[in-house]
């Protein structure tokens, strides 16, 4: 080990260079060990493998932490771990695991079961880790860059649906342009702070006038560049398209992990070295969050596509973690990060049922594919009561705590107009989650179908998310614990 | 066991619906047994609580606590007064009956309906013993899933519209009831240094009336939507028609005295200065005035049998919520029991309703005529609820209706003057509703040849018309119950509102984190 390299470096990169490492190699085996499209279960178990041996690192830093508190830097500062980043590590590790596992079967049913599937979901997760655990500004870009490149693939994988060229085609270029400003944005704060490093950069911000022109510029732009990675209004166009043209379960993948790592992001950025300008990106923010509460929830009412539907919705939930953000008391971040967790859980299990919907022949991608589900498939379609129910934020399910937070820190911080605006959207969104209900267990059949099988993978899935997601709404506390500590620096 | 009691009472629905999720959907015979044998249970379950209950001692009993979600502060804290009591028993009793009823009258999807019934019981049982603000607004959203689905599943050719509307109208009041909550509990945290939702803690806040009137609005929305008063009620009359007769009845009987029962329990002792504040007093009263009178002139015009029932419990409803603001002993006691009598009269003629909606597949009441000449005991029991719920001396609406009027009268005689022609107007539709549908000669030769009353719906009404009977006859035991808690919400109010307290030093500091 060098001075370059230090044990600590070491320690802190080693789940990263995992992720890397079995992505890399799940790439190179598709073709070089396992040729048969019918040995890619290994491939499969490479990535849980992949996982596994990702997790134990994470267990051993989280030790770490717990036995020597505070945080770990290494690289001199450009990344960091801490129960912050753990938090979101786990996060991912969890959606990753999961959306591996249901895809095996959708991709084949597809036609589209390609080895190197399991490499791109693997290295999307490494651009995460260093989106939570970055603390410096190039770190952060090549992870973000990472995430992205990948998740332009992963959309466009259904090479053969023109939908799904179309979303990946949209989300690049529209992508690109995002990454232009967030750039930019990065480039400035390196011309005020002459340094790529957060904690350098902190310093300048505060030096600084929250109305500096320079910083204001800085801040819209970087601002701009990740809202747009969280699908806020109003830079969400890229939004719907592509969650209706990935496959399903990439779908999920996006909407939960990928807009968790730039909300990790945007979180460790302006509640940290940002912070002194709340000032002025308070408005601009709080001007999001509304406008993604606004046409998030007032567009999915219109919508027949179940996937567009939730594209809207998950722009709208981007609108109410952003409250969470604008609050800025540590309950306002304890809510960002308990909403995340609980959001990921509802939103992963939604899209699980529609794809497995999906490889059974039934579109799903309809809102009237949906019916009759009861008579079908009563385990699924319970099931989506309980993540549309938790989505809406209807108690005693995790979507209720998530939101109980968001108002909790809004109310605490006076921002009762927020609060108020927040509370009447839940009132609209009730509406198009339970147009989804409806088609299920109210509106009848329209052709007889015999009833669905599900599979040992969708079930697991299911029981895991389902389970949590009425667990965290039941018994939140632990979930609650969690949080409390990932906030605590 | 004892300690337990009350968590028994509101967790056996719960456990029977448990059970009930493993029996398989083809054996209907034993679903339909199932739900009734946990039904009966959860009744059964309740009546200690009535003969235990020490009507002499004040306060909560039966109290349960215990940590849930410490790092919220809040707890799992029940326990019931002799307010909840009633409602409880109201509830327990009610759910029986609907639920027994629904036997013959649900033929479809058996396994969902008595499922969603079970999970409402709990529901609403848990809305009417929770002593900790959230745990009572989870119990409170609790109820609407079912609902939403025993009124869009089993209801009538509008069910769907009727469904989401009866869902949206509530939510939308209870969640901005909820940021009424959350500012309580942070107003708690701030003076006391700890957050909590107990509302035994939550009575010691000492806010100025101008955050408790913002309050009081929060909470009002939530409640008067529920209840619902004028102009919040439009949702109620598409919700009570297109309800299968059982919903409507626990529609009618036991989900609108949440709302009331919110006023009484949260409202008046958590913000004593705006609940008597002169502006927020004249508003209710007015509004609930408004309520009796239209309630009951629209009931005059309705051609729909059904909607008639449904538009009068707007009018009942007022009376209700008058009692309440006229803040004092009489007002709150003959409200209470006035709630008491709206469940089991309306209830009694939402399930006239059904019977013969079963027979006829009508409601309109131009659709029928002198069905006393075909269905005599039908017609005989018809009179009687009509007669409880018009306020009939010796039954039970006389009352609750004349102990509101009398409080009314002692608060401001002119509440009681403007309350009075809706008792009359009151006995006006139910009578020529009566006299449309029962009296006379038989005018649409297919009302004739149809059966009277079944065994089955006999041991329906029967229990109802004995307690109607017996409320009416001896109404002092509600009273005695009343006592205590009533005098000690009024006590509360006048108090508070009277005198300044000093607020204590802030606490925020003292929170640790």
């Amino acid at each position: 080990m060098s001075q370059y390299y230090t044990a600590t470096d070491h320690f802190v990169l080693l789940p990263a260079l995992l992720l890397a490492l079995f992505g890399c190699a799940t790439l190179l085996f598709d073709f070089l060990v396992f040729p048969d499209p019918k040995q890619r279960r290994w491939l499969l178990i490479f990535l849980v493998l992949g996982e596994v041996f990702a997790g134990v690192a994470f267990w051993r830093q989280q030790q770490f932490l717990l036995e020597h508190g505070g945080s770990l830097a290494a690289f001199r500062g450009a990344l960091v771990i801490d129960h912050y980043a753990l938090f979101f590590h786990w996060l991912f590790l969890a959606a990753t695991l999961i959306t591996g596992l249901i895809s095996y079967r959708y991709l084949e049913v597809r036609d589209e079961h390609h080895g190197e599937y399991y490499g791109l979901l693997l290295i999307a997760q490494t651009g995460m880790f260093f989106l939570a655990s970055g603390t410096e500004l190039v770190t952060l870009f090549v992870g973000l860059e990472t995430m992205a490149v990948t998740f332009y693939i992963l959309v466009g994988f259904l090479r053969a649906d023109k939908r799904s060229n179309e979303a990946a085609l949209k989300y690049l270029i529209l992508g690109s342009v995002s990454t232009g400003f967030l750039v930019y944005g990065f480039s400035v704060l390196y011309g005020i702070s002459g340094s790529t490093r957060l904690g350098d950069i902190a310093a300048a911000v505060a030096a600084r006038d929250a109305w500096d022109p320079v910083l204001v510029l800085a801040l819209a732009t970087a601002g701009a560049g990740l809202l747009f990675k969280i699908s806020a209004a109003p830079f969400h166009m890229w939004a719907p398209d592509a969650y209706e043209g990935a496959p399903t379960m990439i779908t999920g993948y996006l909407a939960t992990a990928s807009k968790a790592a730039s909300f990790a992001l945007l979180v460790r950025l302006f509640a940290g070295p940002l912070g002194p300008a709340r000032e002025s990106w308070e408005p601009l923010l709080a001007a999001a969050a509304v406008l993604s509460m606004t046409v998030g929830n007032l567009a999915a009412v219109t919508q027949t596509n179940t996937k567009r539907l939730l594209a809207y919705s998950s722009i709208s939930h981007a609108g109410y973690i952003l409250l969470g953000l604008i609050a800025g008391s540590p309950t306002g971040l304890k809510g960002v990060l308990v909403y995340l967790l609980v959001y990921t859980f509802m939103t992963l299990g939604a899209f699980l049922v529609l794809t497995s919907l999906a490889r059974q022949g039934i579109a799903g991608d309809d809102i009237n594919d949906l019916r009759g589900m009861m008579k079908r498939a009563p385990g699924h379609a319970l099931w989506m009561l309980v993540f549309m129910v938790s989505l809406a934020g209807i108690p005693p399910t995790a979507g209720f705590i998530g939101k109980f937070y968001i108002f909790w820190a809004l109310i605490e911080t006076g921002h009762y107009v927020l609060a108020v605006t927040g509370a009447v959207y839940v009132v609209v969104a009730i509406y198009y989650y339970f147009r989804i209900v409806k088609a299920i267990f109210v509106e009848p059949e329209e052709a007889e179908a015999g009833p669905l099988t599900v599979s040992l993978g969708t079930r697991v899935g299911l029981a895991v998310t389902g389970v949590l997601t009425l667990v965290a709404g039941v018994y939140p506390e632990p979930f609650l614990r969690l949080a409390q500590m990932s906030i605590t620096r | 066991m004892t300690s337990n009691l009350l968590s028994i009472v509101l967790f056996t629905p719960l456990a029977g619906l448990l059970v009930l999720l493993f029996i398989p959907r083809e054996n209907r015979t034993l679903i339909k047994w199932w739900a009734n044998l946990t039904a009966a249970a959860g009744f059964l379950a309740s009546l200690p609580l009535l003969f235990r209950f020490d009507r002499s001692a004040g306060g909560y009993q039966f109290v349960e606590k215990v940590e849930w979600i410490p790092s919220l502060g809040v707890s799992y804290f029940i326990g019931v007064d002799g307010i909840s009591l009633l409602l409880v028993m109201l509830t327990t009793a009610m759910g029986m009956i609907a639920i027994f009823y629904s036997w013959d009258a649900i033929q479809t999807r058996e396994k969902e309906y008595y499922a969603m019934f079970l999970l409402q019981q709990t529901g609403m049982i848990g809305v009417f013993v929770s002593l900790d603000f959230l745990l009572f607004y989870i119990f409170w959203e609790l109820v609407l899933v079912p609902m939403y689905f025993i009124i869009g599943v089993w209801g009538g050719p509008r069910k769907l519209y009727a469904a989401i509307k009866f869902f949206l109208y509530t939510l939308a009041g209870g969640v901005l009831m909820l940021l009424g909550i959350l500012t309580l509990y942070f107003q708690h945290a701030a003076q006391y240094g700890r957050y909590t939702f107990e509302i035994t803690e939550l009575m010691k806040l000492n806010l100025p009336l101008g955050l408790q009137q913002w309050v009081f609005w929060a909470f009002f929305l939530g409640f008067a939507i529920k209840v619902p008063m004028f102009p919040f009620h439009t949702w109620l009359p598409d919700a009570h028609t297109e309800a299968p007769t059982a919903g409507s009845v626990i529609l009618a009987a036991v989900l609108l005295k949440m709302g009331t029962y919110g006023f009484i329990r949260f409202s008046l002792p958590l913000l004593p200065r705006a609940s008597s504040d002169k502006t927020i007093v004249t508003a209710l009263i007015v509004l609930s005035l408004i309520g009796i009178l239209y309630g009951a002139l629209v009931s005059l015009m309705q051609q729909d049998w059904k909607k008639l029932v449904a538009y009068s419990s707007v009018s009942h409803l007022g009376f209700c919520t008058l009692g309440i603001f006229a803040l004092n002993e009489a007002g709150l006691a003959g409200s209470v029991i006035q709630q008491i009598n709206h469940g089991i009269s309306t209830g009694m003629l939402f399930l006239i309703v059904g019977v013969i909606y079963e027979r006829r597949h009508t409601r309109l009441i131009a659709d029928y005529g002198g069905l006393a000449h075909v269905m005599p005991n039908y017609a005989i029991v018809f009179a009687f609820a009509m007669l409880s719920s018009a306020g009939l001396p010796l039954l039970n609406g006389f009352v609750g209706e004349f102990t509101i009027l009398q409080g009314a009268f002692q608060a401001n005689r002119w509440w009681a003057a403007w309350a009075v022609p809706g008792v009359v107007l009151g006995a006006a539709y139910l009578l020529w509703l009566y006299q449309r549908t029962m009296l006379g000669e038989v005018t649409n030769e297919k009302n004739r040849g149809l059966p009277d009353l079944n065994w089955r719906e006999w041991a329906v009404f029967v229990p109802l018309m004995l307690w109607a009977l017996s409320i009416g006859v001896y109404p002092k035991p509600y009273f005695e119950i009343l006592e205590k808690p009533v005098a000690e919400i009024v006590h509360r109010v006048h108090q508070t509102a009277t005198s300044v307290a000093q607020a204590p030093a802030s606490g925020l500091e003292a929170i640790s984190r």
